[in-house]
């Protein structure tokens, strides 16, 4: 029993694409230890060595290009003041004093110190929010019964809330990518004539950058919002986002469906199948697999273009949280930007494996898209 | 497709009993007091829209919006306001338009222009204004290194300020001769800084280019092409070279300094001293819906001028702009402007105690004067394409610029003892003509087309 219990965990650790745990569980349960260390060496240690040597690279790199900036300034310093100044100045960077920091790459310690500085900042934005409430709590008991809007929170969003509406964005883009592209998809993939008639149109919209279909987006619901207080710039960005990212669902189901095995069409025509069950019964399923590798192009396509879009619609979320702190320019400012992108980095990683699982669950190939 | 209609459907919906229960609201508003507690010494107005959101750009001179919700100026009056950063002049304009913003800071051509027919047209309004001076013109370390040569010096081999643009034309010359036209940036077609870096340069005879109506450039005839670049984004395209030089507000010339990238060579105290810089923008249709409001929002942002203007309270003010959702830049960048010294080349820190004016100078008053000179400026490069008479100007002025709204905003204040008396100034809205330009030019806001005539460089009526 207990073997199949752990059977059952290895299983669900691959199934939702974290597998390289399966080793060391293994290990622990005492289970065929040479095939198991190797593996370990192999799934563990080596991405832990490439790591190492990863961090390794960074600061050495942020201490190359700090000092040549350093250099830069004190050498310019003597070149303008003298000696005496140049002398000053390098006593001024050593001392750490922000007016004359070299900016330049941060270091891996730097991000670190920042990471922890964004999470402090959320923790009092959080008190923040909570003391607006309470402070506000009379007032909007009135104003509710009046029939008035409340009032809300005032104050900025922290790095998590940008965190959130950031996932946000992606999910309604994403929803709105699948309700449109996965229809047509199986709509064009059905008709040979009508995948010729629309190839054009798919093959130049694909390629266009999210920028523009942010401007198109933004013509069109500019418009359609017209003469309202809300803000349109949410329903900007997810638009954009579905519409930058689902070509690769179009593209893909499309294909899917198109190629659908002959024989399973055969059967189909066979059992008399309707219009409606060979679609749903037949077509679908074996095409699903593709429709899922598109699906998950999708996202990561979702996940990159946010970042671009968000930042011209001045929706909240990472992608102004990056150009702001862009535009700060303060001292710590390029370690914030560079936190932001190892979270934007893992939140794709990990989007893209909860895809994966999905995908394992639905489809009949186990082995598809891996 | 489907989906996007219903969304779209389903806004219109919510829209449409949002806005009803919004005037079921206010007609409740007019007939009951409101029973908040106030535990200020303020007069609490009838607030017709308590929640609102305003724009600013990084800039120091945004700090009232900052100081006036830090300070709980904006709670006092029963205002709960968020501030958003916004990337461009263009987008702040669009969004206060389109109600996206219910307020804004804005460059003082901005609500001028929308009246005028330039860009795009609109009806705002401009109850307050946020400050004087403020702005610089940086030019990298190269053109920087080129122009000292021509530029006197003092006793002390320090350059001797303020450097006219006579110093760069040899250095323009030079990048001609080698077939490179002279690129530097400006931030909005019709801000402080376009006007001013043209003035600078246009009463050193350096021509920098016209407006007509189907060419909206700005680079016609020009010597030195002036293009649009975000503030924030200023240093780094600096950095990069694609401009030579610049003209912004700050903390982006001192950022250039401390970031050895620029050398900022002269401010807009010394093109024009006390000139009006930026505004707080309202759309028309929000001031009359909301007349209240806006008197509060007015009476809110007044006392944080008065409180910027305190001595003492400037180390305070960078403190809270340092924070990354207001400017963001280090304390020691903004710290530089904001209390009395501007940096220019580096180490050559010199006083300046009237570069960032807030409520000084009845800064916050909004001047009919201030706006005329605008839309002389305007005129002078094109940008007004066609000859106005004179009646035009005040007329104009008058249908943007609100002191009416500040007066009674100020007079409030007044009874509620948060500012004496003799700050409202008895004026019927034009300052008294003044020669503090750089070029000692008489302007008089009564007559502004003598005042287009008497240049040399632009368009004469």
């Amino acid at each position: 029993m207990n073997n199949s219990l752990s059977q059952k965990t290895t299983g669900m650790f691959r199934f939702i694409g974290l597998g390289f745990l399966e080793a060391p569980i293994n290990l622990i349960q005492g289970k065929e230890t040479k095939k198991n260390l190797s593996l370990i060496l192999k799934k563990i240690v080596a991405p832990l060595v490439s790591f190492i040597f990863f961090i390794g690279v960074w600061q050495t790199g942020s201490q190359y290009l700090y000092n040549k900036e350093a250099d830069y300034r004190i050498e310019k310093a003597r070149q303008e003041q003298g000696d005496e100044a140049a002398l000053l100045m390098k006593n001024c960077i050593q001392s750490g004093d922000v007016s004359c920091q070299p900016n330049t790459l941060p270091s891996p310690a730097q991000v670190k110190v920042s990471f922890f500085k964004l999470l402090e900042d959320h923790r009092l934005i959080s008190q923040d929010k909570k003391a607006f409430k309470e402070k506000t709590a009379a007032l909007n008991a009135q104003r509710k019964s009046e029939g008035k809007s409340i009032i809300t929170y005032t104050g900025r969003p922290s790095f998590v809330d940008q965190i959130i509406t950031s996932i946000k964005t992606v999910f309604a883009g994403f929803l709105l990518a699948i309700f449109i592209a996965v229809p047509i998809g199986i709509i064009i993939g059905l008709s040979e004539t009508l995948r010729d008639s629309f190839n054009w149109l798919i093959q130049i919209f694909k390629p266009v950058s999210p920028v523009v279909w942010l401007l198109l987006v933004f013509m069109i619901v500019k418009t359609l919002t017209k003469d309202s207080d809300s803000d349109s710039s949410f329903i900007i960005s997810f638009i954009s986002v579905g519409l930058c990212s689902m070509w690769a669902t179009l593209v893909n189901t499309t294909m899917g469906v198109s190629t659908v095995d002959q024989d399973f069409i055969n059967v189909a025509k066979v059992l008399r199948l309707g219009s409606f069950q060979k679609i749903f019964k037949v077509i679908l399923p074996s095409s699903l697999p593709l429709i899922f590798t598109g699906l998950r192009i999708t996202l990561s396509v979702a996940w990159m273009v946010l970042i671009a879009i968000e930042l011209l619609a001045q929706s909240p979320g990472l992608g102004s949280f990056v150009w702001e702190e862009f535009q700060n320019g303060a001292n710590d400012s390029n370690s914030k930007i560079i936190v932001a992108m190892f979270i934007i980095g893992i939140i794709g990683f990990l989007l893209d494996r909860i895809m994966l699982a999905v995908q394992n669950v639905v489809s009949f190939n186990k082995n598809a898209g891996n | 497709m489907k989906f996007k209609l219903l969304t779209i459907c389903l806004i219109a919906l919510n829209l449409s009993f949002y806005s009803c229960g919004e005037k079921e609201a206010k007609k409740i508003a007019e007939t009951k007091p409101s029973g908040s507690e106030n535990t200020s010494a303020t007069k609490l107005l009838e607030v017709e829209k308590p929640q609102l959101t305003f724009g600013f750009i990084k800039l120091t001179d945004m700090a009232p919006l900052a100081i006036a919700k830090e300070k709980g100026f904006f709670e006092d009056e029963g205002l709960f306001v968020s501030v958003e950063a916004q990337s461009n002049w263009k987008n702040i304009l669009d969004r206060v338009i389109d109600g996206q913003l219910d307020g804004s800071h804005m460059l003082a051509g901005q609500p001028i222009a929308a009246g005028a027919g330039f860009g795009r047209q609109a009806e705002l309004v401009t109850p307050f204004s946020m400050d004087l001076n403020g702005n610089g013109i940086t030019v990298s370390n190269d053109v920087w290194a080129k122009m000292k040569p021509h530029i006197p010096s003092d006793t002390d081999g320090k350059p001797i300020h303020p450097i006219k643009a006579e110093s760069l034309k040899p250095v323009i010359d030079s990048y001609k001769s080698s077939g490179k036209a002279f690129k530097m940036g400006m931030v909005f077609p019709v801000s402080t800084h376009n006007y001013e870096i043209r003035y600078w340069l246009a009463s050193a005879g350096i021509h920098p280019g016209m407006y007509t109506r189907d060419n909206i450039q700005g680079q016609i005839n020009a010597e030195v092409l002036l293009s649009v670049t975000p503030p924030p984004q200023m240093p780094a395209t600096l950095e990069a070279g694609t401009i030579y030089g610049y003209c912004v507000g700050e903390p982006w010339n001192q950022q250039a300094v401390f970031k050895g990238i620029g050398v900022p060579i002269t401010t807009n105290y010394d093109i024009w001293k006390n000139n009006p810089e930026k505004v707080f923008v309202m759309t028309k249709k929000f001031v009359e819906e909301n007349p209240n409001t806006a008197i509060a929002v007015t009476k809110a942002l007044i006392r944080a001028g008065k409180w910027l203007d305190t001595p003492g309270n400037r180390e305070e003010a960078v403190k809270i702009l340092s924070m990354p959702q207001y400017v963001g830049a280090d304390e020691v960048v903004l710290a530089n402007s904001m209390t009395g010294t501007f940096e220019f080349e580096k180490g050559d820190k010199r006083s300046m105690p009237d570069f960032n004016v807030f409520y000084r100078y009845n800064a916050t008053y909004p001047f009919y004067s201030d706006g005329v000179w605008f839309l002389t400026q305007m005129r002078r490069w094109g940008q007004i394409p066609e000859s106005k008479p004179t009646d035009w100007y005040d007329s104009k002025i008058k249908e943007i610029y609100r002191p009416d709204i500040w007066k009674k905003a100020a007079s409030i204040l007044v009874e509620e003892g948060h500012i004496p008396m003799t700050d409202i100034p008895e004026t019927d809205g034009y300052k008294p003509e003044t020669t503090d330009f750089i070029d000692g030019k008489n302007f008089d806001g009564k007559k502004p087309i003598a005042y287009i005539n008497s240049f040399k460089i632009g368009n004469k009526d």
